[in-house]
């Protein structure tokens, strides 16, 4: 697997190289595809290794790849972006979700700001978090049907207003 | 901040007074606030556990102003997306609008011209100092003191004013465009601009005399809703909450981009991370925020005229005298128009400062005319999810302060 010239990837794959299933530096961001069973075990490295010093995951979302010709791809991606305040650099993982089994593990421990993302891309998209302690839905409703940045769900579809007195 | 002393007793839960009360419990009650309270200005809902009045525990209830913005950038061109982050945060419409373009510019590898760059940085901080005066204006009126914030809005006025005057709007401007901006500023600008900068200047010093040594706002704001360095860092919490508690990270300066290496300004911080220094923070902010602005308009002055557009077919439209004449040109403008550009497949993520901390866009093109995915990274989202760390055990009233000066703007937050 190729660092790309970035020592953070080279720092990442020497120590969890076999997790790593692939990488990219385009237009500046490094990037790392990792394992599903592994992303806890990953994010804890990277977060306590004392020259990457992840202190903060600004950014968690899930991206639907949904086409007909992805073949056996899996559907969705679900995108980490990490920052470090005292060295300031940034990172991205990701982790590729079948749509078979919608689930990742939760970063809630290692991170409270995974919390209200996590309940975000569960809303949005229907993908699951183990662990996590209160995965409810955030910005929608309890009783909306369906997760709406799934590609396939139509833009137009109306949804029967709820409340006292609906 | 340093905190100097106001020669009066500070507040703290340990005073013998206390004692009396402190034994006094109550049954729990469950008070429903919002969400579309008085004394908020924001619509979101508190579901509060009292006991007496003191906050046991607090569930933040977002979603109220979700209006699919994630979803409707995906069913149109990377154009249209434009517009909707105007209405993502309404105070400070211009820095949204810069995020999304650089962020769609960096899957382009664009680089804009110059003074592009510099009408940016000046749109950006016009905003800013928007923002922070809506967001410390709002607070005083909704602690009941109604002076300072005809002070504030007056000055904001005053901004808004000079955000018309560039862009042809108030509030939901629409100023940037990708690979540039909509208009080069009129030659009239800078008479109009320095007057009212001196106007807003002498606001700002109206608005700090009436609050910031002021006894009942002091005693509301000192001591309350403190964050730790370490709750900040583990909620990703940005902005002036996080310079609030000490730590010196701003975009601008960490990260520079578009022009803000060539400025020249401060970044104030604070020391305690209370709601005190969260106000001192935003109001030297503003006065940073016009000296910024001072400093790009004289050096648009001094650039002169020039393209504020960069001069790449997929972006921009031909000349219509072109359009009109030739055939390529034709062709050209009317797949931009029917089409929209085709961005190269790939994704970006670009942070910028917003006015409540790290402004992000993620953006991921399969090379198509439409979007597969745009995040935004709402400061504001962020920033209010450890609201109840900052409120649990003081008393309900110091809830409203709290949340005024977390600013958590309805539409970034909620999408």
């Amino acid at each position: 697997m190729q660092d790309h010239g970035s020592p953070l990837l080279r720092k990442l794959l020497d120590a969890h190289g076999p997790a790593v299933a692939d990488t990219h530096a385009r237009l500046g961001d490094a990037t790392a595809v990792v394992d599903r069973e592994r992303l806890v075990e990953v994010m804890r490295f990277l977060r306590d290794t004392p020259e990457l010093d992840f202190e903060m995951l600004t950014d968690l979302t899930a991206v639907d790849y949904q086409s007909p010709d992805l073949g056996d791809e899996p559907r969705f991606q679900v995108v980490y972006h990490l920052y470090s305040v005292s060295r300031n650099h940034r990172l991205r993982i990701k982790v590729r979700v079948p749509e078979s089994s919608p689930q990742v593990a939760s970063l809630v421990e290692l991170w409270a700001s995974a919390n209200w993302m996590e309940r975000e891309v569960w809303d949005m998209y229907g993908i699951g978090f183990d662990g996590h302690p209160d995965l409810r839905r955030i910005l929608l409703y309890d009783g909306f049907e369906g997760h709406p940045l799934r590609k396939d769900y139509p833009k137009e579809r109306r949804q029967p207003l709820v409340g006292p007195n609906n | 901040m340093a905190s100097e002393s106001h020669g009066w007793t500070e507040r703290t839960p340990d005073s013998p007074e206390d004692d009396l009360e402190r034994d006094l419990h109550t049954e729990h009650q469950i008070l429903n606030m919002g969400p579309s309270h008085p004394a908020t200005h924001g619509t979101v809902k508190f579901l509060i556990e009292l006991d007496g009045e003191t906050i046991i525990d607090l569930d933040v209830q977002v979603g109220y102003l979700h209006r699919g913005f994630e979803k409707e950038c995906e069913s149109g061109s990377w154009y249209q997306a434009i517009p909707y982050t105007d209405r993502l945060n309404y105070n400070s419409a211009i820095l949204c609008n810069v995020g999304y373009c650089m962020a769609v510019e960096k899957l382009l590898e664009l680089e804009t011209p110059e003074r592009c760059q510099w009408l940016r940085v000046l749109a950006s901080e016009l905003s800013r100092l928007g923002d922070h005066l809506t967001r410390c204006g709002a607070a005083c009126l909704e602690l009941q003191a109604m002076t300072p914030f005809l002070y504030g809005i007056e000055a904001r006025e005053l901004c808004w004013d000079l955000q018309e005057a560039l862009c042809g709007a108030r509030v939901t401007s629409n100023y940037v465009r990708i690979g540039g901006v909509r208009h080069d500023m009129q030659p009239s600008f800078p008479a109009l601009f320095r007057a009212n900068v001196e106007k807003m200047r002498a606001l700002l010093e109206d608005f700090e005399k009436v609050v910031t040594q002021n006894r009942i706002f002091v005693d509301r704001l000192k001591g309350t809703g403190i964050i730790s360095k370490e709750d900040c860092l583990r909620y990703a919490v940005t902005g002036p909450i996080l310079r609030s508690v000490g730590v010196p990270l701003d975009m601008r300066k960490d990260e520079p981009y578009l022009v803000y290496d060539q400025v020249d300004f401060d970044v104030p911080i604070g020391e305690v991370g209370d709601n005190y220094d969260r106000y001192l923070v935003c109001v030297e902010e503003m006065h940073q925020s016009l000296r910024i602005s001072e400093q790009c308009v004289a050096k648009l002055e001094r650039l002169g005229s020039g393209p504020v557009d960069v001069d790449d077919p997929r972006v921009r439209w031909p000349a219509k005298g072109r359009v009109f004449n030739r055939m390529e040109e034709l062709i050209q403008q009317f797949k931009s128009v029917t089409e929209g550009p085709l961005v190269p497949e790939g994704e970006a993520y670009t942070a910028i400062e917003s006015a409540n901390g790290e402004l992000g866009f993620y953006v991921v093109s399969d090379g198509g005319a439409v979007p597969v995915k745009v995040r935004c990274r709402p400061p504001s989202f962020l920033n209010i999810a450890p609201l109840p760390l900052l409120v649990r055990g003081s008393m309900l009233p110091d809830l409203i302060p709290t949340f005024d000066f977390l600013n958590m703007i309805g539409g970034e937050c909620d999408r």
